[in-house]
């Protein structure tokens, strides 16, 4: 797909649909906004709704690479901007010094003037993504398990979209990134942050939706089937578990029926299959205990049917 | 344009007002914005505004509620501006037949009919008005009207042979007659009825203990982060550390014996080990709610934690909290198995830290943190404070968490001042935002402002 800025919010919507990513309403729009205006996008809410998903998704429609910083706690500049390579430096140091040792006088300023060039430069992914020569999407996961030192240091990237290196002077964007952020809510961000990210909050998607995303990944499984499903899914979400299902592992457990071939969900498959979809000790058991009840036994199903 | 931007900043200044942070680089960002989407179409221009304004889902909220009030009050604002008074069902009221618009409205709701709802909702309100019934209270007013209708929200019409009425559907007629009503005030008495700001109850603690133990859970898991990261906030810093020899001569060897790289050994978090005392008596009751779940999300973030609850006596709850998951079954395991009421009732909290300190005395040491929850109304009994000094003098640190403003400490039988000298920090604490406060003071943060 040409990157061209999109026209309209049904466009990059139908955009987005097309390699996979069935977005809502308000996913649509602030993916439109993004590119429209420029502007980095924050995206939160609970684990597994299809944060990151949206970033590759955008990638994908957009016909842009990806550039993916995850996150982590002492994550450093280091490590997401830039490095100087020690090493190279120290070589190429060592070999002027062999190979001209005669010429002492004036090798010092041209060996600085080498050796803090961008080719002793280790890129990371931030500086990657904005000395990039073509567009990118940059997908910053899990900002929230940085420390706050680190946030500030994006303020920089995300605003103006360049980055300062005391050596070599100020880098600047030659394209303009589209800059996703993600966010599993376990600390509030800073505001300076926020300030300058559109929001865009994503929850479990409805019944109706969470079926349409499942039918497009599992296309194989029976429509009837297909719903059930979701309805299990969603009627787990509802308990007070320590880790609820993902859409992923709706999709991942959709997998495992077509795989074993089940054609109904009776308590029997159900609980064959269920640690596909709740993943503590204590969590199992409550399921097993509220869920896997009310669903039939086998001869129950036949039964009905 | 220039209309609909200044009545855009007012409801900005209305956001403002309700604490949500608007700077002047949102406003911007809102108005270009706004310049991409098509104006018309509501639900874009609804999400282009939060996107850009609202930046938590507790921004959103208020977003929400605002933007509804906001939007309502200009319009009607405008109209009393140019006069215009609504002539259509004007005089039509007292031939309106009350059985008829009582089986149209039923209608209406059974079809889900938007538009026919509202229209019905001002009908109604115009006959029921001239029939004197009206008491000045608007929502008296409505459910005044309603149960005229006879619209039962749950079950059955009166009559019982009428389909049962979907409930939501009725609270969305409810919503349209609360509005016309509101509307019909305006008309009458030329003005708009002063805007009051969300009441703080609207958005702080919602009351049910199922709606808030998300809350709760958050900053507990902040806390949870605070503590266990606070090792490695200290990893970072030059001073301090100490070089380890062993390993920066063999990273040496890469660059030809010049140690180029220092490692430094790293420095280990200490392991937190929490101690939760909670009062359950019935003086505390409306807090005790909120302090179980502080608990309940405290069981999910720590391994080594143990948790007591007193009133009279103490009882240690560890168990039910790890073996139980349900919010509800715990709160109900401890009041049946709790065993700590004797006789009267009341707090006894002179004799809580004896039976503490002589239990636990031994596994007290200075990595472990103490948080007590309570009002420390101890009903004219000896406080004891000299124990709980020894307590305090045991623990590395401890923290207490009273549910009760700070103008109320040391009021009545309150012997806070007592307790607090001992306390490495004492807080008030009935709302999430005091919990996150104290969080953040907890891990040397700053105090949020209030």
């Amino acid at each position: 797909m040409p990157d061209s800025e999109p026209q309209s919010v049904a466009q990059v919507r139908q955009g987005l649909g097309e390699v996979g990513y069935l977005a809502d309403e308000a996913a649509a729009l602030v993916s439109f906004l993004a590119q429209r205006l420029g502007k980095p996008v924050l995206v939160e809410g609970p684990a597994g709704v299809g944060k990151t998903e949206l970033a590759k998704a955008l990638s994908r429609a957009t016909g842009r690479r990806l550039v993916r910083l995850q996150c982590y706690e002492g994550l450093d500049e280091a490590k997401a901007l830039y490095e100087w390579n020690y090493r190279k430096q120290l070589l190429r140091i060592q070999a002027e010094a062999s190979g001209e040792a005669e010429a002492a006088e004036g090798s010092w300023e041209r060996t600085r003037g080498d050796i803090f060039s961008e080719d002793f430069l280790f890129t990371r992914p931030l500086l990657e993504a904005i000395s990039a020569d073509d567009p990118v999407v940059l997908l910053i996961d899990e900002i929230d398990k940085t420390d706050q030192e680190f946030e500030a240091m994006l303020l920089e990237v995300l605003s103006d979209f360049q980055i300062s290196i005391p050596e070599l002077g100020v880098i600047e964007a030659r394209t303009r990134p589209i800059v996703v952020l993600t966010s599993n809510n376990s600390r509030e961000l800073t505001e300076a942050l926020k300030r300058r990210c559109l929001y865009l909050w994503l929850d479990y998607p409805s019944v109706e939706r969470e079926l349409e995303i499942v039918r497009l990944h599992a296309p194989e499984l029976d429509e009837g089937l297909a719903r059930r499903l979701v309805e299990i899914v969603h009627m787990i979400r509802q308990l007070d578990l320590k880790k609820p299902p993902s859409i992923a592992e709706s999709i991942d457990w959709a997998r495992t029926l077509l795989l074993i071939g089940a054609d109904d969900i009776d308590r029997e498959t159900f609980e064959s299959s269920m640690s596909i979809l709740v993943k503590h000790r204590s969590d199992i058991d409550l399921v097993a205990e509220r869920v896997s009840v009310k669903l039939g036994d086998a001869a129950d199903v036949h039964d009905r049917g | 344009m220039s209309t609909t931007a200044a009545s855009l900043l007012a409801f900005f200044e209305d956001l403002r007002s309700e604490g949500v942070a608007v700077g002047t680089s949102e406003i911007l960002d809102a108005f270009a914005a706004l310049d991409e989407v098509s104006w018309t179409d509501q639900r874009d221009f609804r999400e282009s505004l939060a996107a850009t304004i609202a930046k938590s889902q507790e921004d959103r909220r208020i977003f929400e509620l605002l933007f509804d009030r906001h939007f309502f009050r200009a319009a009607e604002t405008e109209a009393l501006d140019r006069g215009i008074e609504d002539e259509r069902f004007e005089g039509s009221g007292d031939r309106i037949d009350l059985d008829e618009l009582r089986e149209a409205i039923r209608r209406a709701i059974i079809e889900g009919n938007d538009g026919e709802m509202r229209d019905l909702a001002r009908l109604a309100m115009t006959a029921f008005g001239r029939r004197g019934e009206r008491s000045g209270v608007i929502g008296v007013d409505v459910q005044r009207i309603r149960r005229a209708l006879g619209l039962q929200a749950r079950g059955r019409r009166d009559d019982g042979d009428a389909e049962a009425l979907d409930p939501d559907r009725v609270r969305q007629f409810e919503r349209y007659l609360r509005r016309e009503l509101e509307r019909a005030t305006i008309e009458r008495t030329g003005k708009l009825p002063p805007s009051r700001p969300l009441a703080e109850l609207d958005r702080t603690l919602p009351t049910s203990p199922a709606q808030d133990l998300t809350a709760v859970h958050r900053a507990v898991a902040q806390l949870k982060r605070r503590i266990a990261t606070l090792g490695h906030e200290q990893r970072g810093r030059r001073r301090g550390r100490s070089v380890d020899v062993r390993r920066t001569m063999r990273a040496s060897l890469e660059t030809g014996g010049v140690p180029l790289n220092l490692r430094y050994r790293p420095k280990r978090p200490r392991r937190p080990e929490i101690y939760v005392l909670c009062d359950v008596s019935t003086s505390v009751s409306s807090a005790s709610v909120f302090f179980l779940s502080v608990l309940h999300a405290l069981h999910d973030s720590f391994r080594k934690l143990r948790s007591f609850v007193f009133i009279e006596r103490i009882s240690e709850v560890t168990d039910i909290f790890e073996h139980e998951r349900d919010f509800r079954a715990i709160a109900q395991r401890i009041s049946s198995e709790g065993g700590v009421a004797d006789v009267s009732g009341y707090t006894d909290y002179g004799r809580v830290w004896l039976e503490f300190l002589t239990e636990i005395s031994d596994e007290l040491d200075p990595r472990s943190t103490v948080i007590v929850l309570g009002d420390a109304r101890t009903n004219g009994r000896e406080p004891h404070a000299e124990v709980f000094a020894q307590v305090a003098a045991r623990a590395g640190r401890l923290f207490w968490l009273n549910p009760e403003p700070r103008l109320y400490w040391n009021y009545g039988d309150s012997v806070m001042a007592a307790y607090e000298r001992y306390c490495d920090g004492a807080f008030e604490c009935w709302t999430t935002r005091h919990l996150e406060n104290f969080v953040n003071v907890v891990a040397g943060g700053i105090p949020a402002a209030e």
